[in-house]
């Protein structure tokens, strides 16, 4: 579904972002991404659906590749959902209007039907009554879980997820998971930046981890929970799990 | 001082014929409003198209725009109108001069485009500082989900970027109509020019320039009022200027 082969992306001429970076995901995978901050993983996963351009090797999604100038970039964009640490939602347009405005404008759905996609999911979300309501009138779970339903609004094939919970207060960050992970075990396709490692044992197949623009460790859940590999992913590991 | 005051010289007849030394201020008021109108519509357009490419991606859209703006506001409105007017016919084949020089109403086209362009400048600048203060991730959320760039601008980033340079568009589009008072230079008999004239009929210098003061004073008081209106009526409840 997803493919990453040999990617580099560098910032200006001498910051790498991402030396040689290959992984997968498959049809059905949750896969997480972790790793201390600057190393690269939000950075990855921004580059999945072209949000940032890549300098070296090829991104594969979905049979179609990322990184050629005659692939529809708007196109591959609308069938991959993205959620992001801040949210992101248009704070001028009602919660509804949030959910309809890509559906109508890149889709073509009709408003009747894209209004209907949106109430079922504002629904499956528990923020039908807020439909609406403007972002900023709610709050910070609230509007990531009405984020993840615009981003399913479009009927992806897979999603990507941006650290979707380091904005939130913590207690509100549960309500967050519990979409994502009723989301992972219908069988979406999931590649998760996050630091939630009990989200990550719950629900993921693979874990990735990264340091400083390289996949250090890529390696089943069990396995890399288990023993890590590499000396940089055990510390990581007994710092974040210490608490 | 040896002033003769005269209030009643309002309502005593112009030398023109046209009726009172009123009826003249209000032609001059009806002219300036206008210009103003035409000249603010002009800088509204062409400014925010260049403000869109100030902000654009591509080198060369942002070189067309930072040129058009350093052209437009490094030189002085009077000489930019004194350009329009007295140079361009000089400049252009011959039959194409000579038919701007006989237009109709040569000095009120020249006013309104010369005003509008200067002013467009700034509005560019503002509508372009308006789009770079949103936050990024709003423009990657919009592009994430397929949206086109045009799309972006179109539904997301202008209604944003719009509200919050509101109040100082509010100013600029007051100095486009007291601008429009530099326009008497290349002949065009608005508001300050029809003061003048009546100064040089009746000797009433004070009572023709008090006037040409207040009403001045009017058009913007009820131009603020009505961009302070439109402010409430689009703040987004919860942000910005919302409440």
């Amino acid at each position: 579904m997803i493919e990453l082969r040999h990617v580099d992306k560098w910032y200006g001429p001498t910051f790498q972002a991402l030396k040689d970076c290959s992984t997968s995901v498959a049809k059905g995978e949750v896969v997480v991404v972790c790793g201390p901050s600057g190393s690269g993983k939000s950075t990855l996963i921004k580059c999945v659906n072209a949000l940032e351009p890549i300098q070296g090797g090829e991104i594969i999604l979905d049979g179609i590749k990322v990184n050629d100038p005659k692939t529809d970039l708007p196109k591959l964009r609308s069938r991959v959902g993205m959620v992001f640490q801040h949210f992101e939602l248009f704070p001028h347009l009602r919660i509804i209007e949030n959910l309809c405005l890509a559906q109508e404008k890149v889709l073509g759905r009709s408003h009747d039907e894209a209004m209907a996609k949106a109430m079922k999911l504002l629904e499956r979300v528990g923020l039908k009554e807020h439909a609406y309501k403007y972002p900023a009138e709610l709050s910070g779970g609230q509007q990531q879980r009405v984020a993840i339903a615009r981003a399913l609004a479009m009927d992806p094939i897979a999603m990507l997820f941006d650290e979707p919970t380091s904005a939130l207060d913590p207690e509100m960050i549960s309500e967050v998971l519990d979409v994502m992970v009723d989301l992972a075990r219908e069988g979406m396709t999931m590649m998760v930046v996050t630091h939630e490692m009990g989200f990550a044992s719950k629900v993921a197949h693979r874990v990735i981890f990264m340091d400083r623009g390289e996949i250090v460790e890529d390696a089943l859940k069990e396995d890399f929970f288990g023993k890590p590999r590499s000396d940089r992913a055990q510390k990581f590991l007994s710092k974040i799990l210490q608490h | 001082m040896n002033y003769n005051w005269n209030w009643h010289i309002f309502f005593e007849p112009n030398p023109m014929g046209t009726g009172t030394y009123l009826d003249m201020l209000l032609s001059g008021l009806w002219l300036t409003i206008k210009t103003a109108l035409l000249a603010w519509i002009i800088a509204l357009v062409a400014g925010s198209f260049i403000g869109v490419l100030r902000t654009l991606p591509s080198n060369t859209a942002q070189w067309i725009g930072f040129l058009y703006v350093e052209f437009f506001r490094n030189m002085p409105l009077l000489v930019q109108l004194f350009l329009w007017f007295f140079v361009l016919p000089e400049l252009l084949p011959r039959a194409a001069g000579l038919w701007l020089k006989q237009l109709p109403n040569a000095p009120f086209w020249t006013a309104a485009i010369g005003v509008g362009l200067f002013m467009s400048a700034r509005v560019a600048v503002q509508l372009g500082a308006g789009i770079a203060s949103l936050p990024r991730g709003q423009k990657q959320a919009a592009t994430a989900l397929g949206l086109t760039t045009a799309q972006t601008y179109r539904y997301v980033l202008l209604p944003l970027a719009f509200r919050i340079v509101l109040p100082p568009l509010t100013s600029e589009f007051l100095n486009t109509i007291k601008n429009t008072a530099v326009a008497i230079t290349i002949g065009l008999i608005e508001l300050t020019g029809q003061a003048r004239s009546m100064q040089e009929f009746s000797f009433q210098v004070f009572e023709a320039f008090t006037a040409a003061t207040v009403i001045y004073l009017l058009i913007n008081f009820i131009v603020v009022t009505g961009m302070r209106f439109l402010e409430r009526r689009v703040a987004i409840p919860g942000y910005i200027s919302g409440k």
